[in-house]
C-alpha cells in the first residue's frame, strides 16, 4: 500500500446469472482481496444483483488516455464497411 | 425423546432465540452513520437487518405459541426489559470498533453452531427458521471473524484494544451455554439441540479464530448473568428506550 492510511481501490464485477458476463458495477475501498469481496457482496449484490463476483486492483487496469481518443476511435468512424452489413442472411439461419 | 413440549416452555424458548437477534441487532443499528468506513457502515447495517429478520420470524412464531393474539411488534415494542429474554452479551455497549467485532464474533459462532443443530429441531417451524437463519449468521462469523484476525494480528495498538474487548465480554459467554431448566427441557422433547454440544462446537471455532488473531483465551469464570430468565445489565433498558420510544410515545403509529 502506498499509503498506509487509506486502503486501496477495487474495481468490483458482478455477473447476474449464470452465462451472463461479468459486467462493472463500480468500486469500493478494502483492505485486501478478501475484504474487497466482502465489501463489494454487501455492497452490490444486496438486492441479489449477482450469483459472481470479481474484484480487481484500480491500479492493474491501464485505460486509454481521454486526450487521445481522437486519434484512438474517430479513425474508425468513416469505416462503415467494418460492419457485416452487406451480406443476404438465409432464412434457415435464424440468429446471428 | 418425549412427548411434545408445553407451550409456555415453548413460548419463552423461542422469546430467548428472537431476543437475542433483535437486541444485537438494534446494537448493530447504533453504527449506521458512524462505522470507520462507508464500506463497514453497510456491512454491520446488513448484519444488523439480517439480525432482526430472524427476529421478525422467531417473535412472530412466538405469538402465535401464545395464542393471545400479540404480533411480532407487540412483543418487540411492549415489553418491558423484565421480558427480554435474551442473554445479557447480546446488550453490551458497542464501545471501540474491536468490542464490537469481538461481541459479534462470540454471538456469530454460537448462533452458528446453535442454528446448524437447531435445524434439525422435531418443530418444523423452528427447523425452517433456523435452517435460513444459518446462511446469514455463517457470512455473520465470516465477516466478524476476518476483522477479528485483522485486528488481533494488526498493529499493537489494535492486538491490545482487541485482547482487552475479549478480556471484557468473554465472561458474558458463560451465560449462553448455561443450561437451565427450560434449555434441559426444550432438549428432552428433540426441540433444540443440548448446549453441551453446541459449547463444545463454540469453543473449536473459538480456539481457532484466537490462535490465527494471536489472541489469548480469557479463563473461565463463574457467571452471575440471568438475562435469559430477564434479569438484565443497565444497557438493557437504555437499549429499549430507544427502539420502543416511537410506539410507546404513539401507541399504533404506523408509515
Amino acid at each position: 500500500m502506498d499509503d498506509n492510511r487509506s486502503w486501496p481501490l477495487y474495481e468490483v464485477f458482478v455477473r447476474a446469472r449464470g452465462g451472463l458476463d461479468h459486467k462493472h458495477v463500480g468500486s469500493l475501498h478494502a483492505a485486501d482481496e478478501r475484504m474487497a469481496i466482502e465489501h463489494a457482496r454487501d455492497l452490490y449484490t444486496r438486492r441479489q444483483e449477482g450469483v459472481s463476483i470479481w474484484v480487481v486492483p484500480s491500479k492493474a487496469i491501464t485505460a486509454s488516455d481521454p486526450g487521445e481518443t481522437e486519434s484512438l476511435f474517430e479513425p474508425a468512424r468513416d469505416k462503415i464497411y467494418r460492419h457485416p452489413t452487406f451480406y443476404d442472411i438465409p432464412d434457415e439461419v435464424k440468429t446471428l | 425423546m418425549s412427548a411434545a413440549a408445553d407451550p409456555q416452555a415453548k413460548f419463552r424458548y423461542v422469546l430467548r432465540l428472537g431476543d437475542l437477534s433483535l437486541v444485537l441487532g438494534q446494537r448493530l443499528g447504533e453504527w449506521v452513520g458512524h462505522a470507520p468506513a462507508l464500506e463497514e457502515d453497510l456491512g454491520l447495517a446488513n448484519i444488523a437487518l439480517d439480525l432482526i429478520g430472524q427476529a421478525r420470524l422467531l417473535l412472530s412464531y412466538a405469538g402465535e405459541i401464545e395464542g393471545c393474539g400479540r404480533s411480532e411488534d407487540d412483543i418487540a415494542y411492549l415489553r418491558g426489559q423484565g421480558e427480554y429474554l435474551n442473554a445479557v452479551l447480546a446488550e453490551q455497549p458497542n464501545g471501540d470498533f474491536g468490542q464490537t467485532i469481538v461481541r459479534q464474533v462470540l454471538i456469530d459462532a454460537f448462533q452458528t453452531e446453535l442454528y446448524e443443530r437447531l435445524a434439525a429441531s422435531t418443530d418444523e417451524r423452528l427447523a425452517a427458521i433456523a435452517a435460513k437463519s444459518v446462511k446469514e449468521t455463517r457470512y455473520h462469523l465470516r465477516y466478524s471473524g476476518s476483522w477479528l484476525v485483522r485486528l488481533g494480528d494488526g498493529t499493537e495498538k489494535s492486538h491490545a484494544l482487541t485482547q482487552a474487548a475479549l478480556e471484557r465480554l468473554w465472561p458474558y459467554t458463560v451465560e449462553l451455554f448455561a443450561e437451565d431448566d427450560l434449555d434441559r427441557a426444550m432438549a428432552d422433547c428433540g426441540l433444540a439441540p443440548r448446549l453441551a454440544e453446541v459449547h463444545a462446537a463454540w469453543d473449536a471455532r473459538l480456539d481457532d479464530l484466537l490462535s490465527l488473531a494471536t489472541l489469548k483465551r480469557p479463563g473461565d469464570r463463574a457467571h452471575s448473568w440471568h438475562g435469559k430468565r430477564g434479569r438484565h445489565s443497565e444497557h438493557l433498558g437504555y437499549l429499549l428506550a430507544e427502539m420502543q420510544h416511537l410506539q410507546r410515545t404513539f401507541p399504533g403509529a404506523r408509515w
